[in-house]
């Protein structure tokens, strides 16, 4: 009976740093590692990954990859790793570096072969070139598929794009998604920025100083009305929606999500049925007693107070609330929510100044 | 085959013998030099420096003592019934091992100590095992290295001439190598044959030199830098 998820146990420390994490992560899904630099996010995937020595346990859906007695050197462990610089191998050509991995892996594990890769991360005009002939895009697109060849049961990414410019930033996204919704495979993801997160994560771990701070799914976890790491100002919701039709004449589209519709400028002009993540800032939603239709803002949804919390900053509250299965945060002063009378199981109407798509 | 020709022979064999056997020693020392941290790493560089600046004589002095009947290393291979090795090929190859050591750990150890630990973590994460890391990813990446340790070591075993005088002496196809000759005819006022050798070597150089050289520039300003 094989345990899925990923269990992992570590603690070790070094040169003033502790790492003490015990954590549980799903076994699928993109589970992405947040914090500031040097929080140990990195240190963590590397134990993960065996490249570096750990006292520990851990386990990827069922097969035991280190505990008190054995540890599996990296090379023995299905995974695969794509590391933040660039990291290509500057003797081979594309191909050789793409077949370096998959050469290795036994024919009868390979589940996943160059054709496919190479056309999940376009690279069929490349293989030929060398790697110092490639832009910092390509050369981490190249690394994934590399990494991807090996037909790993787990794929660790340490802040992939951070040594890219925001142009190959954009460009490389788009395969990241494809990837995680054609792999069957789970996904830690170590990154530092919340556009990323908020973009890719399904699952969020935190971390400060070495140690877990919170985790859980994306949506509820961003949706606490207790940002556990100072988001405060820019804290918002990821809501999931799928777009539903265009209203050329005004320029807006119509997204629908668990709970209702939404209306939004149409600038990214997406296609009708696809599926897209929007932000909602906590400081773009306002709470009114009674849905008064005679306003400018458009997008009113009737809600429920989940909770109140009263932020750091004096004179702040932020209130959770609830719109069919979605959560949304308010940001709004604690005068405006003392005059409301705001209690959680309250019912109210939301207004929504502005609504985004992810990028 | 003419004396000249069998001396010209036999120092290639020695040269041909001694790099080789060098390749496969120095390569893990040079490893093991440019990857440690160990407290022995700083004594090994220096006891494998060591030829670098002693006078041949002083080398070749002791290799003398220890491999003679008398010394520990040739009471060893006289009780295996291998006889002692002074004044044999199979001694001047060791005395040449030694005395060429730095020629090739030095231009090794250099070479892998700029390979990023990088590259390697990397190998490590594609299913490649320590073993095939090494040839697969060090070996490539420091081909200019090798090419430059074969090569001194190749040249500098050639020009050898104190050690094999105090160990070898001069025995028409035991241990008579090049240096060896063109003293000796320079001794018996035989300039011409001493130049034909001298020459020959200088020319022969000069030539193993040049290719190095023009080869480690190409591969230099080739596709391998990252």
């Amino acid at each position: 009976m094989k345990e899925p998820g990923i269990l992992a146990r570590f603690a070790t420390g070094f040169a003033g740093f502790r790492l003490d994490v015990d954590l549980e992560l799903p076994g699928g899904g993109v589970t992405a590692l947040f914090g500031h630099s040097g929080c140990g996010k990195t240190t963590l995937l590397r134990c993960i990954a065996g490249l570096q020595d750990c006292a520990g346990y851990l386990s990827v859906n069922g097969d035991v990859w280190q505990d008190d007695n054995a540890r599996l050197p990296v090379h023995k462990r299905p995974l695969a790793y794509v590391f933040q610089e660039t990291s290509l191998f500057p003797h081979l050509s594309v191909n050789g570096n793409l077949n370096f991995g998959y050469r290795r892996t036994p024919a009868s594990e390979r589940r996943i072969h160059p054709p496919q890769v190479i056309d999940w991360l376009g690279l069929s005009h490349l293989l030929v070139r060398r790697p110092d002939r490639l832009s910092g895009g390509e050369r981490q697109r190249v690394a994934i598929a590399r990494a991807l060849l090996t037909s790993p049961r787990l794929l660790l990414m340490d802040e992939p794009l951070s040594a890219l410019d925001q142009t190959s930033k954009r460009d490389i996204l788009p395969y990241l998604e494809t990837l995680r919704d054609s792999l069957d495979i789970p996904i830690v993801y170590v990154s530092h920025s919340a556009p990323e997160v908020a973009r890719l994560a399904d699952y969020i771990v935190m971390m400060d100083q070495g140690r877990v701070v919170t985790q859980g799914c994306l949506q509820e976890t961003l949706a606490r009305p207790d940002q556990p790491f100072a988001l405060e100002k820019d804290a918002a919701v990821i809501v999931p929606a799928v777009i539903r039709e265009r209203d050329p004449q005004w320029h807006l589209c119509r997204a629908e999500f668990e709970g209702g519709n939404l209306w939004l400028r149409d600038d990214r002009q997406p296609e009708p049925g696809s599926r897209v993540r929007l932000q909602i800032l906590a400081r773009d939603v306002s709470i009114a007693l009674t849905a008064n239709p005679d306003q400018s803002i458009q997008n009113l949804l009737p809600a429920r107070v989940i909770d109140i919390a009263a932020e750091q900053r004096p004179g702040m509250t932020t209130v959770r609330l609830q719109a069919g299965r979605t959560s949304f945060l308010s940001r709004i002063t604690s005068r405006s929510a003392h005059q409301l009378r705001l209690s959680p199981g309250m019912e109210v109407c939301l207004q929504i100044k502005s609504v985004a798509i992810v990028e | 085959m003419s004396p000249e020709w069998q001396t010209v022979w036999l120092t290639l064999k020695l040269a041909g013998i001694t790099t080789a056997l060098l390749m496969v020693i120095g390569t893990p020392i040079a490893w093991w030099l440019a990857r440690s941290s160990h407290w022995l790493r700083q004594p090994v560089a220096a006891i494998v420096a060591l030829p670098l600046v002693l006078p041949p004589t002083v080398l070749g002095f002791y290799l003398l003592l220890l491999m003679g009947p008398e010394g520990v290393v040739g009471t060893l291979t006289d009780t295996l019934g291998l006889g002692t090795l002074p004044f044999t090929f199979a001694g001047l190859v060791v005395a040449s091992v030694l005395y060429s050591l730095p020629f090739t750990v030095q231009p090794l150890q250099n070479v892998f100590s700029t390979i990023n630990e990088r590259m390697l973590e990397v190998a490590a994460t594609l299913r490649a095992s320590p073993l095939d890391r090494f040839f697969s990813v060090v070996v490539p990446l420091a081909r200019p290295g090798f090419l430059t340790a074969a090569v001194l070591t190749f040249a500098h075993t050639l020009g050898e001439f104190g050690v094999v005088l105090m160990i070898g002496g001069n025995i028409p196809g035991e241990t008579r190598v090049l240096s060896v000759a063109i003293y000796d005819h320079v001794e018996t006022l035989q300039y011409g044959k001493a130049h034909l050798l001298a020459g020959g070597m200088l020319v022969f150089s000069f030539l193993v030199l040049l290719t190095l050289y023009l080869i480690n520039g190409r591969l230099n300003n080739g596709n391998l830098r990252s």
